[in-house]
């Protein structure tokens, strides 16, 4: 039993095993006609060859770059104004329309825009996951900071809380859950965003060489690429889920109720 | 201490409030749900906007804000931060004022103690039971020492042996610290176990403010008199100690045992619905038990208010409906009644009195 139990995690990796091997099988048996899919292990030795040639490493920096500042600047914004908006009735009035009007706006949308604005530069795919971000952290801070329960308001005011120490000890911590959940989902949609934005815009990055890849119809490199953005998007969303199960677990499993 | 004065306070619950709090006085605001009671707490505490004006020691705090009023307040749910574990919840208020940490472990432990909670001080409050976060609550309501303590319904989520063990320690600690407590409830007998005074509230008005036993056998009008139950009140002839705390009562030749340990008794008190009406002969001992004949039967919204005859006196019962129903009760007809010995309130002859169970 206590092997089978051990065994246990590692029962995940089966379909995938077994995935890789029908992949391997199908392109070596060439089941699917014109080359257009290497085998598995081709493309693990052109992920290789990429790698040691500074060549996917200097694409997958620029890529990473670009979504830590676009994605940063987009949280922190969206959390700022968020809190904002939650608690101050007259800042959640005067925004909401305004905000209301561009949320449902894709990102991509704004690429033409923004090309003729800002011109085809480092700040353009910045620009796009900053608005990406924005928004969704936007509303899910304005939701958690509505949500916290009055009671626990009026508990920390009896208690002697200044506005600003009600927000900051009280009010904010509550609303992490929600604040999580928007930056979690948001940090792997960055990703998505970046590679669109930079197949269509911009030399550099992930998905410039994707784009390129196509041109040069080397199928391998482009699943090279395809699989860094789905590593990449994993590890981001479990970045956030693991910083919010370290600050919110011990209580918010069970803080559906009143306490 | 202050006491606390609500000169003709007046918004969408209260209709123009006039009540005096002595200081160190622990007054239970008593009324039905919707009477105004959480919105007049709510208006001391400067959460709700008010016409009229509230003193605190004769000084105005209407435009005091919450957090400066120095008002400590138990809510009903209790509101303990999820977030926080039980030391940082009773910490709080001192974390907020910037208190030196050593200063507020020294606080905390002190309130710890007080409250016997030392076991608890590393728990979040989902993993504690409904009494340990009451406590926890109250020493978090307690740790800046406020000048006044509002407390709203704050047993009526516990299981009547926790309330009951709770409100004796509530009052005890009360008594301590001789801090001004107003306590809302909507439950007589809690009211009349834990206040030295009690305040009704019918419909956003006062209707009446006074001690217990008055309270009781006095109302001032039919509407505190059918908000607190007619209560049967028993004058008693003689009063006998059986020993073994219990007290053999005599009234107009029914002897009547209650639990009592104490002066002699003056007065015994019963709601009618602690008389409880059966056509058969009880089983058991037969103590307070008694054989009666119904006078009259009237009924209420959803109860029966029966008049009952024993030895040509009257006593009120009164039974919920449904049960009216299944039973075949009649003007009349011979019944046995049992005066529920725990439910009997009893009034020495000082001043000092308290309801037995």
């Amino acid at each position: 039993m206590k092997f089978l139990k051990r065994l246990q995690p590692g029962w995940g990796l089966l379909p995938v095993v077994f995935f890789l091997t029908c992949w391997e099988l199908i392109s070596r048996l060439n089941l699917i006609p014109g080359n257009l899919l290497p085998p598995f292990s081709a493309v693990i030795v052109e992920f290789y060859h990429l790698s040691t040639s500074g060549i996917l490493g200097q694409n997958f920096l620029s890529s990473l770059t670009r979504v830590m500042i676009g994605f940063s600047a987009g949280s922190i914004t969206g959390i700022i104004l968020g809190t904002l908006m939650g608690w101050y009735k007259i800042a959640d009035r005067a925004l909401n329309p305004l905000i209301s009007l561009f949320y449902p706006i894709p990102t991509l949308g704004w690429i033409p825009l923004l090309m003729l604005w800002i011109g085809i530069n480092e700040m353009l795919p910045v620009m796009l996951i900053f608005i990406c971000s924005f928004f969704p952290i936007l509303y899910n801070t304005i939701t958690g900071i509505k949500n916290v329960d009055r009671d626990y308001i009026k508990a920390a005011r009896s208690l002697g809380a200044s506005d600003f120490q009600l927000l900051t000890t009280v009010v904010i911590p509550l609303a992490l859950p929600n604040i999580f959940t928007g930056l979690r989902l948001e940090a792997g949609m960055a990703w998505r965003v970046i590679i669109a934005a930079e197949m269509v815009a911009i030399p550099t990055g992930i998905g410039a060489l994707l784009m390129k890849a196509e041109s040069l119809i080397r199928i391998d490199i482009i699943i090279v690429c395809l699989i860094v953005l789905a590593i990449m998007c994993l590890i981001f969303e479990k970045l956030f889920e693991f910083l919010e199960m370290k600050l919110t677990s011990r209580w918010k499993r069970y803080a559906g109720n009143n306490m | 201490m202050p006491a606390i004065t609500c000169d003709n306070i007046k918004n969408f619950a209260c209709n123009y409030i006039c009540l005096q709090v002595r200081d160190k006085e622990l007054l239970s605001l008593l009324g039905p749900n919707g009477s105004g009671k959480t919105t007049l707490l709510n208006a001391i505490a400067g959460f709700t906007d008010y016409q009229g004006s509230i003193q605190f020691d004769g000084k105005r705090i209407d435009r005091i804000p919450p957090n400066e009023r120095g008002v400590g307040y138990l809510f009903q749910n209790l509101a303990l931060f999820p977030h926080l574990n039980v030391i940082d919840n009773i910490g709080y208020s001192l974390k907020i004022r910037k208190w030196n940490p050593v200063k507020i472990r020294e606080r905390v432990n002190e309130l710890v103690e007080m409250m016997n909670i030392k076991h608890l001080v590393g728990r979040y409050p989902h993993s504690l039971s409904g009494g340990e976060k009451q406590r926890v609550a109250l020493a978090r309501a307690l740790a800046p020492s406020p000048l006044i303590l509002l407390l709203d319904e704050p047993l009526s989520s516990l299981d009547a042996q926790t309330a009951k063990y709770l409100r004796t320690e509530l009052k005890q600690i009360q008594r301590k610290l001789g801090i001004t407590t107003i306590y809302v409830t909507h439950d007589l007998m809690e009211a009349v176990n834990i206040a030295d005074r009690l305040a009704i509230i019918l419909d956003g008005r006062i209707e009446q403010v006074d001690d217990p036993e008055t309270l009781l056998f006095y109302p001032h009008n039919q509407k505190v008199s059918d908000f607190i139950g007619a209560p049967n009140i028993l004058d008693c002839d003689y009063c006998k100690n059986t020993g073994q705390g219990v007290m053999e009562v005599g009234w107009r030749g029914l002897k009547i045992y209650v639990p009592h340990d104490g002066n002699a008794i003056r007065r015994i008190a019963i709601l009618p619905r602690h008389v409880y009406v059966s056509e058969d002969k009880p089983r058991g001992p037969g103590v307070n038990s008694f054989v009666a004949r119904i006078q009259d039967i009237i009924p209420r919204m959803d109860t029966v208010r029966i008049k009952l005859e024993i030895n040509s006196n009257s006593l009120l019962a009164e039974i919920p409906c449904h049960i009216f129903e299944e039973m075949s009760l009649e003007k009349g007809k011979q019944v046995y009644i049992i005066l529920r010995m725990k439910r009997i309130r009893v009034f020495e002859n000082g001043n000092d009195s308290h309801f037995s169970g």
